[in-house]
């Protein structure tokens, strides 16, 4: 079966999602990234979702699901690169995903995860 | 009704078109009929749609004006009613081009049938029957012209009335103007959405200084944006509340939750530039160089 591969970059997992997301695959994937998270000691989740094009209420919910989970595993989550059909269809949906961290790309969600990293960590700068 | 169909209507049509003619035409300028319409024009529409009319009558079924054989009378009256309904003919107008003619056909008629009153009325029921669905047919589509101009009008609208703004490098502007409604809304989220990933920019600026009024259904909307805008990763203040708005907001128990607003558009760009860590700073003051160029 296909999974979604999660790559290691420093203390930060990358989840990059590059094909349509069906519910085994969502599934699996919640499996697997929580097992990684907890054997990376991964502080950060990064997961990129800007190939999606479609999605349902059942992956809506498994995308908020998942960094939900990272989040209880101590590590925080940022989704990012959403297309605009996807956040209309969630929001009219009513998913607006509370309590998510989003960005707008990779680059600015790495950032993001810096600086959350040196807030708890009480380091300025960077 | 099959009796009915043994007609002489478009024999006589065609045997005294010249005269029917003449005093169509003079009824025409008499009722006001397409007043605006030149002599020449008037005369030749006037008999081509008598030649297309007798033409029908003879083949076609009158109870139906919707079948094959009346098709070429009906377009010529689509085509006549859109010609002058661009030229600002009411329906009224156009509608009498049409029932003009009963006055001269009954009097055709009359002269005709003299002798046998019992098939004079029931050809001037034929006549009064098919003439006033042919004149409510030109009504008809006079009103399908306004309505695709207004539909029309209704669709440029919505395209002027959303324009997507770049403020600064990372900074968008969404000035709204008029009443927002569902369609609307729908229009103003995807332009906004696509230009933030186009431009790539972090904070979206939504200015309701011109939206009249603020209820229930139009702060929904706004709170929708706002949320499908963050779901991408870009985060939105709404700006340009007014005093009345506020209260409205705030009467109606709309909670507009952890959105950023401010009172104006500059208020909103100040603390969108203090996100991007950016200042506004007075220049030097020029004084001192003007003077030494003097």
């Amino acid at each position: 079966m296909d999974r979604i591969p999660i790559l290691k970059l420093g203390e930060f997992l990358l989840v990059s999602v590059q094909v349509d997301m069906h519910d085994q695959l969502a599934m699996a994937l919640q499996e697997d990234l929580t097992e990684r998270i907890v054997a990376a000691h991964a502080r950060g989740v990064l997961i990129d979702i800007s190939a999606l094009d479609i999605v349902d209420s059942f992956i809506g919910r498994m995308l908020g699901n998942i960094a939900s989970m990272s989040r209880v595993l101590d590590a925080e989550t940022v989704v990012v690169g959403m297309a605009p059909a996807v956040a209309i269809t969630l929001v009219e949906l009513g998913l607006s995903l509370p309590g998510v961290r989003t960005a707008l790309n990779v680059e600015k969600g790495m950032e993001l995860l810096r600086r959350a990293m040196d807030f708890e960590t009480g380091v300025e700068g960077v | 009704m099959a009796e009915n169909r043994e007609t002489i209507l478009p024999s006589l049509l065609k045997r005294h078109e010249k005269e029917i003619l003449r005093a169509w035409g003079a009824e025409q300028l008499r009722s006001h009929a397409l007043s605006n319409l030149r002599d020449d024009d008037r005369a030749r529409l006037s008999g081509e749609f008598l030649n297309a009319f007798q033409r029908a009558f003879q083949t076609g079924d009158p109870d139906n004006i919707e079948s094959e054989q009346w098709r070429q009378v009906r377009e010529f009256l689509a085509d006549l009613s859109a010609e002058q309904a661009k030229q600002g003919a009411t329906p009224v107008e156009i509608a009498t081009f049409i029932f003009s003619l009963k006055q001269i056909l009954f009097r055709t008629l009359e002269d005709a049938l003299s002798k046998n009153p019992e098939q004079f009325a029931r050809e001037i029921w034929l006549a009064t029957l098919i003439l006033d669905r042919l004149g409510l047919y030109t009504t008809e589509m006079a009103m399908k012209i306004r309505e695709d101009v207004i539909a029309r009008q209704q669709t440029e609208m919505l395209e002027l009335s959303t324009p997507v703004v770049k403020l600064w490098d990372g900074v968008l502007a969404l000035p709204l103007i008029g009443t927002l409604d569902s369609a609307r809304t729908q229009i103003v989220m995807e332009s906004l959405l696509q230009e933030i990933v186009r431009t790539g920019s972090g904070i979206a600026i939504v200015d309701i200084t011109g939206v009249p009024t603020v209820d229930t259904l139009v702060a929904q909307h706004l709170l929708k944006t706002v949320a499908a805008a963050r779901l991408m990763g870009a985060e939105c203040i709404i700006s340009g509340i007014r005093p009345q708005i506020a209260s409205t907001i705030v009467h109606l128990g709309v909670n507009l939750g952890d959105v950023t607003t401010k009172a104006t558009l500059a208020d909103a760009f100040s603390v969108a530039l203090r996100r991007n860590n950016l200042v506004v700073t007075k220049a030097a003051p020029a004084v001192h160089r003007k003077m030494t160029d003097e």
